[in-house]
């Protein structure tokens, strides 16, 4: 008889599509087609190593006689080889893209997470303690707000020029990255989570846990913490549009991945000096690209905010 | 002639599994000068009948059949902009929150004059002066001087007064009232219900009095209408319904309603509501685990006192200030005295504010009293700190709360709610020991046998408070504190609750300290009771005793402020 | 109301100071200011000559204290690498950083305002929608890729506007200026379009969302119970309560102006602070971030106390005391 009560996983799955976010989701179109534009982005990025057709990281196979080609459907010079032509150094601007993306795409998500874990974390913390613990982190929080994360990353990268040898900074430069993203990012995370914690708080059942007598770590663990984690998603989703954004600013700016391991924003970079002089699409086929990615996750992200807000059906 | 008329009325909300049906062919009139009441419970439809008439149904809610008529012409299918001017001008509605039905950026004094415009154009002197007179007329003084005011400056009573002015502010022949007086107090709550029948026969106008409460009802309306799952069950003179019903559902409802007048024993439940499970003796409970091993490390006093509150006193801070002495404090208990013997059920009763929820919160030990004490079988609350005394007492008090909608958290299944507190408290040997317990728990508070691999969204209200129950239960408490357990359910389902937590405190002799504002519930449930007003405890007498003599003024105030409902059937009888 | 605006200038104070220890953090800690000082055949004994000279061998707190004595008189020293006063560059940059700014947050202010009330009105109509769908696309493109494409289209294949530097200015005492020339307002148009399209879209969102919230409430539908009409309702009563949650993350979205015009300038070769921050980073020119820093900070600071000052003005349930509850 206890046999279906502990079958969880199976009924919590049943449960999910039979819900009103999985019937939302199957017949919006909108929906549908930003989730899996952002899904192919993803497997793209992800594969790179498999589908690019050459290995931009491998000097050997870039020959410099092929530098800056544009797209054969574009222009008598191009190479078929290269279908949507080649940089200053010969590198094929498709590759470049595959193999970017996926830069941009784990610094994104690695950033998120680390943001997500740390605002979680603090923002329970901050709304279930209260008090002096409360005030300090949400002093520390409107500091940090006062502070764009592009600002803070950039001093962050400063910080980090000083402190480091410039080859070993290169190396680094991606953990740099993921490291100013997510301190800038964890803001919104425990903001939110304190919000809904503090109006948790204060609802019976969490009284009730008490009157039984359960220590406040398994209260705000067990009880309180799965009932708060819904706008985590939203923010999530918006947070990740916002970290490729930003870690593409900075490495346009000159401060973020290098050109020997660009993500789209150095590739970015790098054609922004041809734009002037005509060849366009060493910045603009890179561009395009980050605009898919990023507008379909902010689409997915729009949708996914008015479908969890019941005032807004 | 008649004011209105509303003719088959059906109203629907579309959604995705199809037309929802919120109200059916209903069918009712209104004359100048009448109230009619329209009563009914949670989902009943009876605020969507209201909303459809002054046309501001929630979208996507919309009227799919029958007539309304107002004046001899037919309104429900004017264009929007008709529509609208008839709001305000020809019918007048006011809302159930004050505190939330009023702009807080403008004066009172702008909003008033604002609408007064809209229908009347008596220029700008004009309108101030109606405006005034309005004020004057629902009761505040003051009035030129109040109308400069915002409305956060105004009490909850005082704003509910100055909604109505608003919604007199185009001299409407018809109002609609929705849950007017729910969100008040019971002394406030009479003003209001005493000005808004002084409105109807001063002015001549009609009222939709949409309310939930039968006391209300037999207050003020001429007529009432009773409304059950989106149907109108029956119509007709207030008086007539409440002493003589004939559909059962009536019938079934006012068995329901706590009586005022009398103690009886248990509630007679008339089965037209579907709910009702009665739960059978499953089991001999002597012989069951909750019976049993209730091995009392700590023994009741020898006069059976199990619970002794001295010089209780609680104190908030509501103003924070760098300065010691700029800082405000409220103090919600001041020195409260009393004790609760042995299978006692020992009741606290006061409006809001009154301080009784904070003496249940520091009785259970969720606040720490500012000063005074608390002695839960001789000793001390504030002096146990190490943990497993403080487990030990904590298991043998156990708490029911008010709203069965956040008592439980909605992410558990309902075997994991309420086998938490026994595996946590370790009070079964292994976890399907535990889990056959809290299937013997659910049965024991009239749930179905499915019940626990549910969420508890899954349930009605009513349902959800027997859960809370059996959770309270999980840990074989002696002493349970009932925190208006009831104040958040229908008539019916509260009839059911009240019910059931008379038979669990007859069959587990459990102590109850019962908190709620409503009398007559108290008087059905308590042995003993205290009344409280600010934080203190005015007067404290056996139950029977304080109702029929009762000796604080304030008391025989509340009590003047009863619902006489002197109209029910079988007064005769007592 | 008075306690309230203390404790904000106070809150202000502990910022200011907290960035200034950041800043300061950085000359401690980040290079060796005496390395970018001297040549690099300077003994190791003139180099503790100096060190000592420069205060560097105080203590933490005397140092910080001169620190913020300086910083308080706009004092930063002297840059590594231009070896002028940084107060100087400052000056020099500002005003090319604060027009952009201003003619930015004026754009997105006066326009996403109007579209998100008109958006929040209109819910359901085509051209909400359209606009909805616009400010995705809006969010989702990066300032720095707005300003290429702007450049590609109106400098590169139109050949309507210049795509980099201000301009012909004019000297106004230590301000200069680049409105009062033809040349001067056509390089401003597209960077503080740039500029201001992604503030415009927040704005927009925003004020929508909150009127959205608004609009559901009880006043709002009982004074539509009160037959006023839908431009009483929206305008007077639901705009005015939107209007003082949403002034106060506009003020918050302001102060970031000033930093996202880093971006901004450095795609239009602007010369603002900008520009030269990021040169500071790129060059490790550690005390014009420092007063970079500082300066960014007072200015966000100052912003956020004027919004709170707004605030207790429009809202009288902060300035009216709701004490006299008689009755």
């Amino acid at each position: 008889m206890a046999d279906s009560y502990r079958n969880k996983s199976n009924s919590k799955l049943k449960q999910f599509f039979a819900g009103d976010l999985w019937y939302d989701f199957y017949h919006s179109p909108v929906a549908l087609l930003s989730f899996s534009i952002s899904l192919i982005c993803l497997l793209l990025a992800l594969t790179a190593q498999l589908i690019a057709p050459f290995d931009i990281f491998d000097l050997a196979a870039i020959d410099l006689m092929d530098a800056d080609l544009p797209p054969p459907w574009a222009g008598e010079e191009g190479d078929s080889r290269f279908f949507l032509g080649t940089d200053d150094q010969g590198r094929d601007i498709w590759s470049g893209i595959l193999y970017g993306a996926q830069i941009s795409i784990f610094v994104g998500f690695t950033s998120v997470i680390i943001s997500a874990i740390i605002g979680i974390a603090l923002g329970l913390l901050a709304g279930y303690k209260g008090g002096r613990i409360d005030s300090f982190i949400m002093r520390v929080a409107d500091i940090q707000l006062s502070f764009p994360a592009i600002l803070i990353a950039l001093l962050i990268d400063g910080v980090m020029r000083g402190l480091l040898p410039r080859e070993m900074h290169d190396e680094l430069a991606v953990y740099v990255l993921i490291f100013a993203i997510s301190i800038s990012g964890w803001v919104q995370y425990a903001r939110t989570i304190r919000g809904s914690v503090m109006v948790e708080k204060n609802k019976e059942y969490v009284q009730a846990g008490q009157v039984i007598g359960l220590p406040s770590h398994i209260i705000a663990l067990r009880h309180i913490l799965p009932n708060v984690l819904n706008p985590i998603f939203v923010i999530g989703t918006i947070h990740l549009a916002s970290a490729i954004i930003t870690e593409a600013t900075l490495s346009y700016l000159g401060v973020g991945m290098s050109p020997t391991t660009p993500s789209l924003g150095t590739l970015i970079r790098i054609g922004n000096e041809y734009l002037l002089s005509g060849e366009w699409w060493i910045t603009l086929f890179p561009g395009a690209a980050l605009v898919i990615l990023v507008l379909s996750v902010n689409i997915f992200g729009d949708w996914l905010r008015d479908a969890l807000n019941p005032k807004l059906r | 002639m008649t004011l209105l008329e509303a003719k088959n009325i059906s109203i629907g909300f579309p959604s995705r599994h199809g037309m929802f049906v919120a109200v059916k062919d209903v069918s009712f009139n209104v004359q100048p000068g009448e109230i009619l009441g329209v009563v009914g419970e949670s989902g009943a439809g009876k605020s969507t009948v209201g909303n459809a008439i002054i046309a501001l149904l929630e979208p996507p809610g919309e009227v799919i059949g029958g007539e309304v008529w107002f004046k001899g012409k037919r309104i429900d299918n004017l264009p929007e902009e008709e529509k609208r001017s008839m709001r305000g001008r020809h019918i007048g509605m006011i809302f159930q929150d004050p505190q939330t039905s009023l702009d807080p950026l403008k004066t009172i004094k702008q909003q008033l004059v604002e609408t007064i415009d809209v229908h009347l154009r008596l220029g700008r002197k004009g309108s101030e002066q109606r405006a005034i007179e309005l004020l004057e007329k629902v009761g505040i003084p003051d009035p030129e001087l109040r109308i400069n005011h915002y409305p956060h400056q105004f009490s909850g009573g005082m704003r509910q007064r100055v909604v109505i002015a608003l919604a007199l502010c185009g001299e409407p022949e018809l109002i609609i009232a929705d849950e007017p007086t729910t969100a008040l107090d019971v002394s406030v709550q009479k003003q209001i219900l005493d000005l808004m029948r002084k409105l109807c026969i001063e002015t001549n106008v009609g009222m939709i009095l949409v309310t939930h409460d039968m006391g209300v009802i037999a207050e003020v309306t001429d007529r009432v209408a009773v409304m059950y799952n989106s149907k109108l069950m029956e119509i007709g003179p207030t008086s007539q319904i409440l002493s003589n019903p004939q559909h059962e559902y009536t019938k079934s409802l006012i068995s329901a309603i706590p009586r005022p007048d009398k103690r009886i024993d248990r509630f007679p439940l008339v089965s037209y509501i579907e709910q009702v499970i009665e739960p059978e003796q499953a089991f001999n409970i002597k012989d069951h685990w909750l019976g049993q091993a209730r091995e009392y490390t700590m023994p009741v006093a020898d006069d059976g006192t199990i619970l002794q509150v001295k010089d209780l006193c609680m104190r908030f801070q509501i103003s924070n200030s760098l300065f010691k002495s700029k800082r405000r404090y409220l103090d919600a208990v001041k020195g409260v005295n009393f004790s609760i013997k042995e299978g006692e059920t020992f009741g606290i009763v006061g409006e809001s504010g009154s301080g009784k929820s904070t003496i249940a919160r520091m009785v259970t030990g969720l606040y720490t009293p500012h000063s005074g004490s608390v002695n839960f079988l001789g000793k001390e609350i504030s002096a146990i700190n190490h943990t497993p005394e403080v487990l030990a007492y904590r298991r043998q008090m156990q708490m029911v709360f008010q709203d069965p909608f956040s008592s439980l958290n909605s992410r558990m299944r309902v075997m994991s709610i309420v086998a938490e507190p026994i595996m946590f408290h370790k009070l079964a040997q292994s976890s399907e020991e535990a889990e056959q317990i809290v299937l013997d728990l659910l049965k024991l508070v009239g749930m179905s046998d499915d019940a626990y691999a549910k969420y508890p969204h899954q349930f009605s209200g009513g349902q959800r408070q027997r859960i809370s129950i059996a959770r309270a239960l999980a840990t074989r408490p002696r002493f349970l504190i009932c925190d208006e357990p009831t104040s958040a359910l229908d008539v019916s389902v509260q009839a059911q609750i009240l019910n059931l937590l008379k038979d669990l405190q007859q069959e587990l002799n459990l102590s109850m300290l019962f908190i709620s504002h409503d009398l007559p519930v108290i008087r059905q449930m308590c042995d003993r009771v205290a009344v409280m007003q600010f934080g203190e405890i005015l007067e404290q007498a056996e139950t029977e005793q304080l109702f029929q003599n009762p000796q604080h003024q304030y008391t025989q105030h509340l009590l003047s402020l009863m619902p006489k409902l002197n109209m029910l059937p079988g007064r005769g009888l007592s | 109301m008075f306690s309230f605006l203390i404790n904000r200038l106070l809150q202000s104070i502990v910022v200011l100071i907290a960035v200034a220890l950041i800043a300061f953090s950085l000359f401690k800690f980040v290079g060796d200011p005496i390395n970018n000082m001297v040549g690099q055949d300077t003994t190791l004994q003139e180099r503790e000559e100096l060190r000592e000279r420069l205060g560097l061998n105080d203590p933490f707190h005397l140092q910080f204290y001169h620190f913020i004595k300086n910083a308080a008189v706009g004092d930063f020293g002297i840059s590594y690498r231009h070896k002028v006063p940084v107060s100087d560059l400052i000056a020099e940059r500002a005003p090319a950083t604060l027009e952009l700014s201003i003619i930015s947050v004026l754009l997105s202010v006066f326009i996403g305002i109007p579209m998100g009330v008109y958006t929040a009105i209109h819910r359901r109509g085509f051209i909400s929608r359209s606009f909805m769908s616009l400010s995705l696309v809006g969010i989702s493109l990066p300032t720095f890729l707005i300003g290429i494409l702007f450049i590609f289209l109106f400098g590169v294949i139109l050949r309507w506007l210049p795509t980099f530097g201000r301009g012909e200015v004019v000297s106004i005492g230590w301000w200069t200026t680049g409105l009062l020339t033809w040349s001067g307002i056509k390089s401003l148009i597209l960077p503080s379009i740039t500029l201001a399209l992604f503030q415009m879209t927040l704005i927009m969102r925003l004020v929508r969302t909150e009127m959205l919230e608004v609009l559901c409430t009880d006043y709002i539908k009982f004074a539509r119970a009160r037959g006023l009409s839908e431009q009483a309702i929206n305008f007077g009563h639901a705009l005015k309560n939107t209007l003082i949650p949403v002034i106060t993350i506009i003020g918050l979205q302001l102060g970031l102006v000033m930093a996202f015009a880093i971006i901004t300038e450095t795609v239009f070769q602007w010369p603002g602070m900008g520009m030269l921050f990021i040169q500071s980073i790129e060059e490790v020119d550690v005390p014009v971030m420092a007063a970079y820093l500082m300066m960014i900070s007072l200015i966000f600071v100052s912003i956020n106390l004027l919004v709170d000052i707004l605030y207790a003005y429009i809202d009288p349930r902060l300035t009216i005391d709701g004490g006299s509850k008689h009755g």
